[in-house]
Order: C-alpha cells, then sequence, then structure tokens
C-alpha cells in the first residue's frame, strides 16, 4: 500500500508539473463542446427563399408572408423572372426558387386549383430535402386557409380525412444539441483516457525510466494501479467539467440522475484506460502509440453512433459497434439525459462494459514485461 | 561464493537471415567486494550482458547468479538486492532530486535515512540543489544523483553500465574515488566502460568484443601477457612514418598512439634493427623510445589476434 501511494504521489506530481497536460484537461472539452455542436447540427433555419411573383396577386402576397413568418425562411431574393432567381442560386444567394405564376389568385379562385412551381438546390442535399418539405406543408396549411374562406364546410366533412401528426418524445423541439452534447462528451472522455495513458506508459519507456522502475521489486499489479488511478480521476474531473458546460451553455440538465451517469462513466472510463494499456504495453514509442490510439478512436468515432445511427447500418457494421465501449457510453449518455433512464435500464450496458473493463486491463496486466 | 557467477551466456537478437550475436559464450565470476570492468567498444555486447543479469532479458541459453541467486528463478530476490544504474540517464526528470530518492527509497521499501550513510559523500555534493528538478542538472550532477539512487536500497552488487560516458575528466575521477569507497563499504561492483585508462582502476578487468572474451585477468596480468616489445616513435610527417613502419618486415603491429605510433615488435632483437633503420632514414624531429604495454595496447593486439 506505501508503495502504491508513492506511485500515485509522483505520478500526479508529475501530471501537475506538466503545464501542457493541464491545458488539454481543461481547454479541450471547453473548445470541444463550445464549438462541436454548432457545426454538427442538422436543425435547418435560414433556409434563403428566392421567389419569383408573377402575380403580385393579394393571395401570392399573404403565402410569401406566410412562408417568411415561419422563421425557417428568408427571403432573400424576390424578382419576376426565374433565370434571374436561377442566377442568385447559382451564386449561393439563395436555396430554394418558388415560382408563383401569372395567373395564380385568379385560377386558385376561379378553376379551385392553382400550380406553384419549386425548384431546390440539390448540392446541400439535407437543406433541400427538409427545406421542400418544410415549404410543401405550409403551402398545404395555405391552401387550406384559402379553401375555408371560399367554402363553408359542412359541421362533419363529408368525406373521411385521416390526418396524421406526430410529436417527437424525450427531445420534443427536436433541439438536435440536446443530441449531440451527451455524445460529445463521451468522445472526450475517451480521447483523455485513451491517449493519456498510452503516452505516458510509453514516454517512460522511451525515457528509460520504466527500466529503472523493473530492475525494482514494484508489483506488475502496483505500477499499473498508479498509473490507473490518476487518469481515472482525470476522466471523471473533465466529466464534470463536461456536464458543467452542458448546463451552462446548453442548459442540459439530464433527466436521469448524475449518479448513473458516474457509475456508468467510472466503468467506462476503467475500460478506456485498459485499451490504453494495452496500446502502451505494444507501442515502442510515442509515435506508434498516437497512431494506434488514433486509428482506434476514428473507428470508436465513426461506428460508435454519434453522427448516424447504429441502427441504420448494415448488418456487419452493428457487430463491429457491439464492440465498441464508446457506442455503449453514447447511447447510455443518450438514454439518462434524454429520457431519464435509470440503473437498472443500463444494467445490460454496465455488464458489458465491466466486461470490457476486465479483459482489457487483464490483457494490459499479462502483456506488461518486465523483462524482455 | 562469488558475488556474480557467468556461465555460457548466449544471446542472439533478430530473426534468421539478420541473426546478430550480442554475446557469444561468456563465462566469468566476481568475487565478492571486487571491482570488475568489463572493457570494450561500442556495440561489445556490453549492455546486453548487464541486462541479462539485472533480470531486464533473457538470454538464449547459459545460466548466471547474481548474490549467488539465479537470474531466472530468482529474479524477485535479485531486484531486491541489486542496484542498476542505466547508461542513459533514467530518473524523473520532472521530479526534483530529492523527490526522486525518496521515490526509489520507498520502492524498496526502505528511506533516505536508514542508508543515509553509504550515500552521504556523493549525496552531499548535490544536496544543494535538492530542491531542483533532475533534468535540470548538469550531466555530473546527473550521475551522482543516479548513483544514489541505485545505492539508496543498499544493494549488494551493484551494476554501472558506461557511468563515466559523457562526463568530463573531472568528474570522472571523482567518480572513480566514489567506487573505492564502496568497494569499501563491501559492495561488489560491475562496471563497464569504453574507456581503456579506467580499466586500471578496476581490480579485475574484463576485455570483450564482439561479444566474445578476449581476457579475463587483473589490469597488471594483462599488461604481463604483452610480451612483445613495444616502441613509441615520434617524427615530421606522421602519416608517411606510419606507412614506412609497417611495410618493414620485423615489426608485428603500428598504430597511432596520442602524439606517438605505437609500434609492436616481434622479437627483442628486432628492437635495435628498428632504431637504426629509422635513423637511417634521416627523420625530422625523430624521437624514439622504449614503453610499457598500457591497457590499450593489450586490447589492440588481442582484438587483431582474433
Amino acid at each position: 500500500m506505501r508503495t502504491l501511494r508513492f506511485l500515485l504521489q509522483k505520478e500526479f506530481r508529475q501530471i501537475f508539473r506538466d503545464p501542457s497536460i493541464i491545458r488539454l484537461i481543461f481547454i479541450m472539452p471547453i473548445i470541444q463542446l463550445m464549438i462541436l455542436p454548432w457545426a454538427a447540427d442538422y436543425e435547418i433555419k435560414n433556409i434563403k427563399l428566392s421567389v419569383v411573383d408573377k402575380d403580385h396577386s393579394d393571395y401570392s402576397r399573404q403565402l410569401i408572408s406566410k412562408i417568411t413568418s415561419t422563421g425557417y425562411f428568408q427571403l432573400a431574393v424576390y424578382t419576376n423572372s426565374y433565370p434571374e432567381a436561377l442566377q442568385q442560386v447559382e451564386k449561393g444567394n439563395a436555396d430554394l426558387v418558388m415560382e408563383i405564376p401569372a395567373s395564380f389568385e385568379k385560377e386558385l379562385v376561379k378553376e379551385d386549383q392553382a400550380t406553384l412551381f419549386l425548384a431546390m438546390n440539390a448540392i446541400d442535399g439535407v437543406k433541400a430535402n427538409l427545406g421542400s418539405a418544410y415549404l410543401r406543408s405550409i403551402i398545404q396549411d395555405f391552401n387550406r386557409e384559402v379553401r375555408l374562406e371560399w367554402i363553408q364546410f359542412p359541421r362533419f366533412s363529408p368525406e373521411t380525412q385521416i390526418e396524421i401528426t406526430s410529436s417527437n418524445w424525450f427531445n420534443p423541439l427536436m433541439n438536435y444539441k440536446y443530441f449531440m452534447v451527451p455524445g460529445i462528451l463521451v468522445i472526450l472522455l475517451t480521447m483523455i483516457g485513451v491517449n493519456l495513458t498510452a503516452i505516458n506508459i510509453v514516454r517512460e519507456k522511451e525515457i528509460g525510466t520504466i527500466e529503472q522502475i523493473n530492475v525494482t521489486p514494484v508489483k506488475k499489479f502496483h505500477f499499473i494501479l498508479g498509473k490507473l488511478i490518476p487518469f481515472w480521476l482525470i476522466g471523471l474531473l473533465v466529466l464534470t467539467i463536461g456536464l458543467t458546460i452542458a448546463w451552462l451553455a446548453y442548459g442540459i440538465i439530464p433527466v436521469g440522475s448524475f449518479v448513473t451517469i458516474y457509475i456508468f462513466a467510472a466503468i467506462f472510463l476503467l475500460a478506456v484506460l485498459g485499451l490504453g494499456l494495452l496500446v502502451s504495453t505494444y507501442a515502442e514509442n510515442q509515435q506508434q502509440a498516437m497512431l494506434v490510439s488514433f486509428f482506434i478512436m476514428m473507428i470508436f468515432i465513426l461506428l460508435g453512433g454519434l453522427y448516424t445511427s447504429i441502427d441504420g447500418m448494415p448488418e456487419w457494421a452493428k457487430w463491429i459497434t457491439r464492440f465498441n465501449p464508446v457506442a455503449y457510453f453514447i447511447e447510455v449518455m443518450r438514454m439518462v439525459v434524454l429520457k431519464g433512464s435509470g440503473l437498472a435500464d443500463i444494467k445490460k450496458h454496465l455488464l458489458i462494459m465491466f466486461g470490457f473493463a476486465v479483459v482489457l486491463n487483464s490483457w494490459a496486466i499479462l502483456n506488461y514485461r518486465k523483462r524482455s | 561464493m562469488s558475488a556474480i557467477s557467468v556461465k555460457n551466456i548466449i544471446k542472439t537478437y533478430g530473426k534468421k537471415k539478420q541473426k546478430v550475436t550480442a554475446l557469444n559464450d561468456i563465462s566469468f565470476d566476481v568475487n565478492e567486494g571486487e571491482i570488475f570492468g568489463i572493457i570494450g567498444p561500442d556495440g561489445a555486447g556490453k549492455t546486453s550482458l548487464f541486462r541479462i543479469l539485472t533480470t531486464l532479458l533473457l538470454a538464449d541459453s547459459g545460466s548466471a547468479t547474481v548474490d549467488g541467486l539465479d537470474v531466472i528463478k530468482d529474479l524477485k530476490e535479485i531486484r531486491k538486492k541489486v542496484g542498476y544504474m542505466p547508461g542513459r540517464f533514467s530518473l524523473y526528470q520532472d521530479l526534483t532530486v530529492e523527490e526522486n530518492l525518496q521515490f526509489f527509497a520507498t520502492i524498496f521499501n526502505t528511506s533516505i535515512n536508514e542508508n543515509y550513510e553509504l550515500i552521504k559523500d556523493i549525496y552531499v555534493q548535490i544536496e544543494p540543489f535538492k530542491n531542483r528538478r533532475a533534468g535540470k542538472l548538469s550531466g555530473g550532477m546527473k550521475q551522482k544523483l543516479a548513483l544514489s539512487c541505485a545505492l539508496i536500497h543498499r544493494p549488494s552488487v551493484l551494476f554501472l553500465d558506461e557511468p563515466t560516458t559523457g562526463v568530463d575528466a573531472v568528474s570522472r575521477k571523482e567518480f572513480w574515488e566514489m567506487l573505492k569507497g564502496l568497494k569499501a563499504q563491501g559492495i561488489t561492483i560491475l562496471v563497464s566502460t569504453p574507456y581503456m585508462d579506467e580499466a586500471r582502476l578496476c581490480d579485475k578487468v574484463l576485455l570483450l568484443q564482439k561479444g566474445k572474451v578476449l581476457s579475463i585477468n587483473t589490469p597488471d596480468g594483462v599488461i604481463k601477457d604483452f610480451e612483445n616489445p613495444l616502441m613509441a616513435v615520434k617524427a615530421k610527417g606522421m602519416l608517411p612514418l606510419l606507412e614506412k613502419i609497417k611495410a618493414m618486415d620485423i615489426v608485428k603491429d603500428a598504430y597511432p598512439f596520442g602524439e606517438y605510433h605505437h609500434v609492436v615488435m616481434k622479437k627483442e632483437e628486432n628492437v635495435e634493427q628498428l632504431k637504426s633503420n629509422l635513423t637511417k632514414a634521416d627523420l625530422k624531429e625523430f624521437e624514439i623510445k622504449r614503453v610499457e604495454a598500457d591497457i590499450e595496447d593489450c586490447f589492440i593486439q588481442l582484438m587483431k589476434e582474433e
């Protein structure tokens, strides 16, 4: 125990004397959490609309003001020539073109139907799709209003009408940041866990201090614990900083309990620290350790369900995600933060993560040799 | 009982095609309380030998004991009893002098006070800087700190791998004085060095070349084994002189040695022949004298005989 205490003391001294590590611990989460959620935002706002109004009627004006008042659309160009509107799209000043034909109001009143023309710039596919869908529903709504104005509806609709409306659960406003911030926090924790431990031990190899330690009677187990505990604590500290930023900057307060998050994070950190240790036992120098952990991180992030839903992946890729601790933690974070899941709901995840922690750490300890 | 006993150690590196033999059937014994020097050029296999004896490396075959303990079976016991100072400074650069010493004392389950007597003479020299980080010490200081850390648990055998490489002449001399002091305390010291002049300071030396033992003897014994007469020659135009001497068939070997050329003669009577030959050649600033061989001459000869 005395040995372990001194190993820990030494490790903490070294960490706190390295200003770059301190900077990494405090500044990295702040930057990542302040910037990334804004960039990774699928919510579409401010679609630039270009209107070709050849009608200049009451109805066309009503339609335009209805569209722009939703907040999703910005009237960027108002013209009466389609080629000019298209030119604005080409210049990037507009995303959507809506053409109102010259006889729009007349036909609507006389013939009970009129046509509108929509053209969207599909270079930004997401924006084009969502934008046109929004626009279509606004036009439908407008259509209903017009009909109301002209036709006196009977009390009961003579024909059956099925209207589908939907409401979002857990994240009713579909605030994308609620979805992204917990996930990014997980990535952050993984990066700190894997990289810091891997590089720390490999640095001892490079400087030769590990050689000096190896000739002493220090037990493997003590040495590795001496490495694990400091980074485990740092990981939990980073999690706390991250959760604070999520609260202060995004107003995210988990629906579930913080205790659940911390319990899972504690076990998750053990698993990723074990992975870092494992990398360090194989790597000879810091470059190797960096490259390997970078490679692992890429897979963890891309197959972790942060950006793309795991359920939407092909079967073989789903299998890979089952061996990805990050995927479990992202899921658990979202479950707890958005749904309010408790320990009982994440029992399976906890058990699997515990398995990861045991396997990775035992592998690392077995592979760490005091003699070559 | 010998403090270190090595029998038929073989160590090779690399796979079949590029196999390098670092140690080729090495055997030797070191008595208790001896300063035993392993002398050899870079790449002779010194560090491999040290790593095997300090239980950091496994030999391919052969056996070795340190303080009566087998390096393979009793590695845990050995680690408690030996002190090892690797060739490269390998203490924690970001810990202070005192913290390093304390750290190594603790992991050996002892304290600085317990064995302070042993390291006192060395440690007092660096004590004024005890709050300085180890990375900021000068080369000689680092070496003293490393030695203190290797001694803090009062080892019975001390392994010093090229302790004086890259250290200035004054510090080297001081360092050897310290080793003598430790010897007086009954610690067996195995020290390696590429410097021939340090060989004289050992009780016994082992000349190592390309993983092979050339000779094991006391420094005096090694020199005594050098039977051929040795001459030192100097003149203006050293390079043509060396070529001229090498061309003579009475000469066994000739090589530059400091400001002189050392010339090894085949027989005693060749000495006069060489003198007259060279005097005839009418050389400027010519000088010739008989010299005693030193370890380096012996080493060069042994190397060439191989």
